[in-house]
């Protein structure tokens, strides 16, 4: 390793790093005076500098998520409640959960979505850029209120990410005012991102870009903004009936005044649903531009992928009872449910096939982001596997809110959306910084990352279906050995982190072998003809796709 | 300029989208219940049914051929201080025929306190065969401190209920609805 970095320090040349042939602004440099710096990112309308925001912000989120999921951890490590109270533990058990969706995983994709769509239409900026700005700008503050509720008195929101009525509207803590301000914040942050992305995407795209030439992760981005704007806002709606109940009198989820709890559920769900497929479809995006570049093969079925994308889009919308089976519901009301939930598989089946597909017989080679790429495909599938099980109306009865359930849902999300990040951050990087990351360093994060999360998450499976409850901080003495090994997975997946902080910083800063426009030997798309890293204005004229076309036919003539 | 036109487009027809959907969610409120309501769905408002009142004067003779018999339950809210059970905890009627039980509720309390009963009912399909005429859960009842009080309850089942139903329960729930304001004085 020690090797490599070194090989990687001689092609360094010192001070300055990246922007050849354009002057870089003001703001990415310390030495025009901190002034100029602070103003800079903060009234920055670029969509590099908003993207680059975006991503670091979840970065810092990641970490900030992710020790409390070691504290989690830690408290389970063996049975007999060892370091938190009941309330401090569902207090991290719910910020952690908000954290990581609306704080790592949604800014992660808006951020790789300001920096990739504007440069894969041809486009040299968003179409929205002072909203743009805006969009990000809100996240911080949102974050600190939600932050700030871990200390004010009577403690932070413990009543799970779902928020659950009663036991947000009567019982919960008066933190739960700052959590739904924070949401509301959040919900205005998203939908304006999606409506600047749709903006983009309709209006910007360069001459001879039609719609079935778009790069599959802005088909993914397209489709994932109009789930933002149909979702984002029954969220902001619903907790907004939560805050009036609170303290305005109306008794929408209270039976006592003719409400109803299980309408929080519908209401929550029907924004739950969409937003689990908000966190998964630029992943799928993502998978859709890496793989091909390291099968050095087109995408198989680009049309098919596409549709199946708007299908799940689609279906994403009719199946929120799924999370509510137990919460009292008509037969034939869990029949359609179950049928139309288990109809999903569908579409995702054609996109899994077509990723292998797209591997079969091509000439792979295995860098850290086809590394993670891969990873994503396989244990994504066993997410969705998981995930067809929970649909079946007779057994979810019995999954239920055991760990079955926690495993499900950290296999999509961190196997899934998280570690298809981690591909775009690898893939792309090169591009943003001109500068390869350090190859090895990228692989012991990779198979450090696998090993823990699988070391982590897949005894989950077992401890659900031998009935261990999700949401306690104790548990039966039977379950000890299984949770000792989640427990070792996790902290091997939280510390193997250090070593991609450490990578993307380092290779921010000027570190490693410079790249060239192309990065990769199979790369394709618009984004490649810029350079490494690219003009602070992407394409000041639109390119010419002519150009671009031929060459992937022939680089990809069979 | 074109393009700067279209932006805006896109930007109003986007932010209409994102206001529809958020008025949407109000909007569910009512639609939910009355998907309830058609469905016969058991939730708070498919049994809106039972807190309304029917003429006391039966409408047609009762079926002495058939008994259906009737049980009660009552349950507490959460953390509700107040004795609250049937004085009859089950009776057996003949469909089309009135008829009468009372629960007792004590308020065991130093306060006065308001409180709302919510019926619910198994199996669902009887809610719409069961009515009442006089019910102590149509309105809120207020007790003061430590009084106790007889509540009726007079209903009647009609002819119609489904042949394979012999036994209805129906329980009622005790929620606290005292004003906030007086709760805590």
């Amino acid at each position: 390793m020690t090797e490599h970095e070194h090989h990687a320090h001689a092609h360094d040349d010192g001070h300055h790093h990246g922007h050849i042939g354009h002057m870089p602004p003001a703001h990415h440099s310390m030495k025009n005076g901190l002034w100029p710096w602070i103003s800079g990112w903060l009234f920055t309308t670029n969509h590099k500098d908003i993207g680059t925001l975006y991503l670091l912000f979840s970065l810092l989120m990641l970490f900030v998520g992710g020790g409390m999921a070691l504290l989690i951890r830690l408290q389970l490590f063996e049975p007999g409640a060892q370091y938190f109270n009941p309330n401090s533990y569902n207090i991290l058990v719910t910020t952690h959960g908000l954290i990581m969706i609306f704080g790592v995983i949604m800014p992660a994709f808006v951020g790789l979505a300001n920096w990739m769509v504007p440069m894969m239409i041809g486009a040299p900026d968003m179409a929205l850029p002072r909203l743009n700005n805006w969009s990000f700008w809100i996240l911080p503050f949102a974050f600190t209120i939600l932050l700030s509720s871990l200390f004010v008195a009577g403690g932070g929101p413990n009543f799970g990410w779902t928020m659950y009525a009663p036991l947000s509207s009567t019982y919960g803590p008066p933190s739960t005012d700052y959590l739904i301000v924070a949401i509301h914040m959040m919900g205005i942050s998203s939908v304006l991102g999606a409506i600047n992305i749709i903006a983009t995407i309709i209006n910007l795209r360069a001459p001879g870009m039609t719609w079935m030439k778009m790069p599959l992760f802005v088909w993914s981005w397209f489709i994932t903004a109009f789930l933002l704007i149909g979702a984002m806002p029954v969220l902001a709606g619903v907790v907004t009936m939560v805050l009036f109940d609170r303290h305005f009198g109306t008794t929408f989820f209270e039976a006592a005044g003719g409400g109803d709890p299980v309408m929080f559920q519908h209401l929550f769900w029907f924004f739950g649903h969409p937003e689990v497929y908000i966190m998964i479809l630029p992943a799928f995006g993502i998978i859709s531009e890496v793989i091909p570049t390291f099968s050095r093969k087109r995408l198989f079925g680009y049309e098919f992928m596409v549709g199946a994308v708007a299908a799940i889009a689609f279906l994403s919308y009719i199946v929120w009872g799924h999370h509510m089976f137990t919460a009292g519901m008509a037969v034939g009301t869990q029949l359609y449910f179950m049928y139309i939930t288990m109809l999903i598989a569908v579409p995702t089946g054609i996109k899994v096939f077509n990723w292998v597909g797209t591997m079969w017989r091509g000439s792979l080679t295995f860098e850290t982001p086809m590394l993670f790429a891969i990873a994503f495909v396989i244990l994504f599938t066993i997410g969705g596997f998981s995930g067809l099980m929970l649909a079946i109306v007779p057994a979810d009865y019995q999954y239920q809110d055991t760990y079955f359930v926690v495993a499900h849902f950290h296999y999509v999300l961190v196997a899934g959306a998280l570690l298809s990040i981690f591909a775009a951050v690898y893939y792309w990087l090169p591009k943003w910084t001109g500068r390869y990351y350090n190859e090895t360093l990228g692989k012991w994060h990779f198979w450090l990352t696998v090993i823990g999360v699988n070391l982590t998450f897949f005894p989950m499976h077992f401890l659900g279906l031998a009935g261990m409850p999700r949401r306690i901080t104790d548990y039966a003495p039977q379950f000890t050995e299984f949770n000792m090994v989640c427990t070792v997975g996790a902290f091997i997946l939280g510390f193997s982190q250090l070593i991609f902080l450490y990578n993307v910083i380092s290779t921010m800063l000027g570190k490693g072998e410079r790249a060239d426009d192309r990065v990769w030997e199979g790369s394709h798309g618009l984004e490649w003809t810029l350079d490494s890293p690219p003009p602070y204005h992407s394409f000041t004229e639109p390119p010419q796709l002519g150009s671009i076309t031929h060459e992937i036919d022939a680089k990809y003539e069979h | 300029m074109n393009q700067k036109k279209s932006h805006r487009k896109v930007f109003i027809i986007g932010t209409v989208a994102g206001v529809i959907m958020f008025g949407f969610c109000f909007a569910m409120v009512p639609l939910y219940g009355l998907i309830c309501k058609q469905a016969g769905l058991n939730s708070t408002a498919g049994n809106n049914g039972l807190l309304t009142a029917v003429s006391a004067e039966p409408t047609e003779p009762p079926d002495l051929t058939r008994r259906v018999k009737v049980q009660f339950v009552a349950v507490n809210h959460n953390g509700m201080p107040w004795e609250f059970y049937p004085r009859t905890k089950e009776i057996t009627v003949h469909p089309g025929e009135n008829g009468k039980i009372f629960f007792f509720a004590k308020n065991t309390t130093d306060k006065a306190m308001s409180v709302q009963a919510i019926p619910s009912m198994t199996p669902v399909i009887a809610l719409k065969h069961f009515h009442k005429i006089e019910c102590f859960c149509f309105t809120q009842q207020t007790l003061s401190a430590h009084e106790g009080k007889e509540m009726p309850m007079i209903f009647r089942i009609d002819k119609d209920l489904p042949k394979e139903i012999h036994v209805i329960t129906l329980a009622y729930t005790l929620y606290d609805t005292t004003p906030k304001e007086t709760r805590k004085g």
